[in-house]
């Protein structure tokens, strides 16, 4: 064991130099949900990506899911140290601490790299009469008990609402939001008219955009998405951004340079060719950001969610 | 009609030699994990799907339909034989099907099993190639009201049927809507009985009470009786086949219960769960033999199977054309499609027409596969029964802590088996019938976010519940269910008293 980990750190700590990086070896990548969900898709993509570019090899994937991830959190605090452990999380774990008043929380492990997101898109059924995002908008401010569906609470999508409802100046404590547990349910309420709109990533509604059943009003985006033919909220005169991102984080107690190799070979899988193109076929956005400024980033989400979690009354 | 020429062309996809091996490997592998308690047919397609990332869409589409109506199919095999349901959907088979292996009736239990879920996968699979996107249109239009009336109407047709009483059956439904409460509640978020264990906070998997309850508590409690009872080794049945007389009586069960199963497949929440039960109801009181009932009618197999299987064709019909995913395996179908950028959904038979027929075309085939493989298998299977109960009850308390330990890779799950393995134990030891309670722990939930939902959506009206003409009609249907044989009974005591 000791001799593993001293060829290890030496391995790394060559890899602080990005130029002369070598690959590292017996990577194990922690997907803190159950197989076939988001964070699982992620982890087994970076797997791959990781090993055919030679960049880390062998690389292992676990699933420890439950409680928004934050049991898997718990789990990689305790495994301090570990330089060859990665964690696969995103917007909805730094919001499940907070829900779940987690004993651990982000600050406490070491920020790697964000790697992909998804923009969320507000949409009503066809034959609703709100034509733009400022016709819903004024109906809302009128009638503060409008259903809006979307996933569980204190999720990304009712994160959403609760930014909408802000900029649309509703009250997000009064907002009626109807959580369902999957996204197919989300879907079907709005399809079946049960609700005035529904939050949800784009992917999830995509299809029934696209074929005319629903309208999309607006994506949370900060810019217009190339082939996403939706208007973003903040041209629409409504400042929300919001985008339900992906990233990876190791355990607490790195060196910086053991920190410094597993970003460098983040920074590696991001510039393949092959990353590139299976995040297009999957259709996931790339958000990449590492080192500091994902550090910084992190930092700004969870006082950004606590301050959500607070407006929307989930948290005191 | 363009259905048919599609399916033709769906037939040429998937009859090619390759995804023909693909099917047979998805329904093999779909029988395995539907044998296996635990394991399932979504933590099978999970598990596969990276493996598969390379395989072309049509083939690793074809396989996984294989593993899914294989699952279902396996399903019946060990609750009839062992009383330990591999999944949810077959924990009704149980009840008469065990019944019946006990009388040594096993390979016909079997059979009748084998047929229905061929009958109604088949009948499923046509609805699906000829009505499925008007189906889903309807599908998504049921309130969620009235979804809570049907839910209503399962509870109190439990009550009423399980057991030797109904209070006894009323304890046990109560004592699973009461598991079914530890979790985080959907609608605000917070902690419900979880006494501070993390662990809790997503609820306890109902593929452990269910295991815990019947596989653990039933190995318990055999153990418990070994040596007062060491004669009662099953004896198999010469002729083990269905004769003309179970022929007769499993038809029509099959018919009714592919006509309740499908349909609760296609609606969002409806699952394969609650048509099982409704089905087996329905053929209790339609039966001309209920005396059997409880102790093997072979009506109590056949229409639930059929149910569980039409089901399966029926989640399909949302997911194809709306992209909706209505059960656990559903959902990991759609990561498939994700996997490799498809999105299904209206456009998705316009724009991928090879995958979607050929995936159809190999519903059939499957189907066909599935019958082929377990009616011979039926008296092998049933063979098993003549391992000596030592050996047997040991290899199902190995595979059922394997199973549940494979869910989440937790040993607290295992800790949770164990106090079910003993609150199963106490329940058979006292005469209280498990299912009740299991179906507490599967519709509890679903039933209080219907209800809130409705709630939500009606501004705290209760009477949305009795405006909605469906959540009316069937709300209506509940109470005669509960008033009438009372009144019924008091009538005859009357009569009884006057002559």
């Amino acid at each position: 064991m000791k001799k593993t980990a001293i060829l290890a750190a030496s391995a790394l700590l060559t890899l602080a130099a990005p130029a002369t990086a070598q690959n590292i070896s017996n990577l194990r990548i922690m997907a803190p949900a159950s197989p076939g969900g988001g964070w699982d898709q992620t982890s087994r993509t970076i797997q791959t990506v990781l090993q055919n570019q030679g960049i880390a090899k062998p690389v292992q994937v676990f699933n420890v899911p439950g409680a928004g991830g934050t049991i898997g959190l718990a789990q990689l605090y305790n495994s301090k140290g570990d330089s060859n452990l990665l964690m696969t999380m995103g917007l909805v774990m730094v919001g499940a601490i907070q829900t779940n008043s987690s004993k651990v929380d982000l600050s406490r492990v070491t920020p790697i790299a964000r790697l992909t997101g998804e923009y969320e898109v507000i949409v009503v059924p066809t034959s609703s009469p709100y034509k733009t995002l400022s016709d819903l908008a004024a109906a809302w401010k009128a009638n503060p008990s409008l259903p809006f569906a979307g996933g569980s609470a204190g999720g990304t999508d009712h994160m959403l609402v609760g930014l909408f409802a802000k900029a649309a100046g509703v009250d997000p404590r009064k907002m009626n939001y109807v959580p369902f547990s999957g996204g197919g349910e989300t879907l079907a309420a709005v399809l079946g008219n049960q609700v005035t709109a529904a939050v949800a990533g784009y992917g999830e509604f995509e299809a029934q955009i696209k074929a005319g059943k629903l309208r999309a009003l607006g994506i949370s985006a900060p810019k217009a998405q190339p082939g996403i033919p939706v208007a973003t909220m903040k041209s629409q005169g409504f400042n929300v951004d919001l985008a339900n991102w992906r990233g990876i984080v190791a355990p607490p107690g790195l060196s910086s340079s053991e920190k410094g190799a597993l970003v460098a070979a983040m920074d590696k899988l991001h510039a393949s060719k092959e990353w590139k193109d299976t995040i297009k076929t999957r259709n996931w956005t790339d958000l990449y950001m590492s080192g500091s400024k994902f550090d910084v980033f992190l930092k700004l989400e969870a006082t950004r969610t606590r301050e959500i979690l607070k407006d929307i009354g989930l948290v005191k | 009609m363009d259905a048919i020429q599609s399916l033709f062309a769906g037939f040429e996809t998937a009859l090619t030699p390759l995804n023909l091996l693909w099917a047979l490997v998805g329904v093999t592998l779909g029988t395995l994990v539907g044998v296996l308690p635990g394991i399932g047919p979504a933590l099978t397609v999970a598990l596969l799907l990276p493996v598969t990332a390379k395989l072309p869409p049509v083939s690793a589409f074809i396989m996984f339909a294989g593993i899914y109506y294989g699952g279902m199919f396996g399903g019946s095999t060990t609750s009839i034989l062992l009383n330990t349901p591999g999944e949810s959907s077959s924990i009704i088979t149980a009840l008469e099907g065990n019944k019946m292996a006990r009388r040594g009736r096993a390979a016909a239990a079997l059979a009748t099993a084998a047929i229905g879920s061929f009958v109604a996968g088949t009948i499923g699979t046509a609805l699906l190639t000829f009505a499925a996107p008007a189906i889903a249109d309807v599908a998504v239009q049921i309130p969620p009201s009235a979804k809570f009336a049907l839910i209503m109407l399962a509870f109190v047709t439990i009550s009423a049927t399980f057991g030797g009483s109904p209070l006894r059956g009323l304890i046990s439904l109560f004592l699973g809507l009461a598991i079914g409460l530890i979790g985080t509640d959907l609608q605000s978020g917070q902690a419900r009985f979880t006494l501070g264990y993390p662990e809790l906070l997503d609820g306890i998997d109902f593929v452990t009470v269910v295991i815990g309850l019947f596989a653990v508590g039933e190995t318990l409690f055999v153990a418990s009786r070994l040596r007062k009872d060491k004669a009662s080794v099953i004896k198999l049945d010469g002729n083990a086949r269905m004769n003309r007389e179970d022929w007769r009586r499993s038809w029509k069960p099959w018919l009714r219960g592919t006509a309740l199963g499908f349909p609760f497949g296609a609606i969002p929440a409806g699952g394969a769960e609650i048509p099982t039960f409704l089905s087996y109801t329905l053929e209790k009181k339609l039966s001309k033999h209920p005396e059997e009932f409880g102790k093997g009618a072979i009506e109590g197999v056949a229409g639930p199977e059929a149910a569980n299987n039409a089901s399966a064709a029926g989640v399909l019909v949302p997911l194809l054309t709306l992209g909706l995913p209505t059960s656990a395996t559903a959902a990991i179908l759609l990561a498939a499609f994700q996997q490799y950028g498809l999105q299904p959904g209206p456009l998705l038979f316009v724009t991928s027409p090879d995958l979607v027929w050929g995936l159809i075309a190999s519903l059939y085939i499957g189907n066909v596969m599935l019958l082929a493989l377990n009616l011979p298998l039926a008296p092998i299977w049933a063979k098993l029964l003549l391992i000596p109960r030592p050996f047997l009850y040991a290899g199902i308390l190995v595979f059922s802590t394997v199973g549940v330990y494979s869910l989440n890779n937790s040993v607290f799950d295992l800790f949770l088996l164990a106090i079910f393995g003993l609150i199963g134990y106490g329940m058979r030891r006292f005469d209280f019938p498990v299912t009740p309670a299991i179906i507490g722990v599967i519709l509890g939930p679903v039933s209080e976010s219907q209800f809130r939902t409705a709630m939500q959506q009606s501004g705290g009206d209760m009477s949305v519940f009795v405006r909605q003409p469906l959540s009316a009609f069937i709300l209506l249907i509940v109470l005669a269910a509960l008033v009438v044989p009372q009144v019924l009974k008091s009538r005859a005591a009357r009569q009884g008293a006057a002559s």
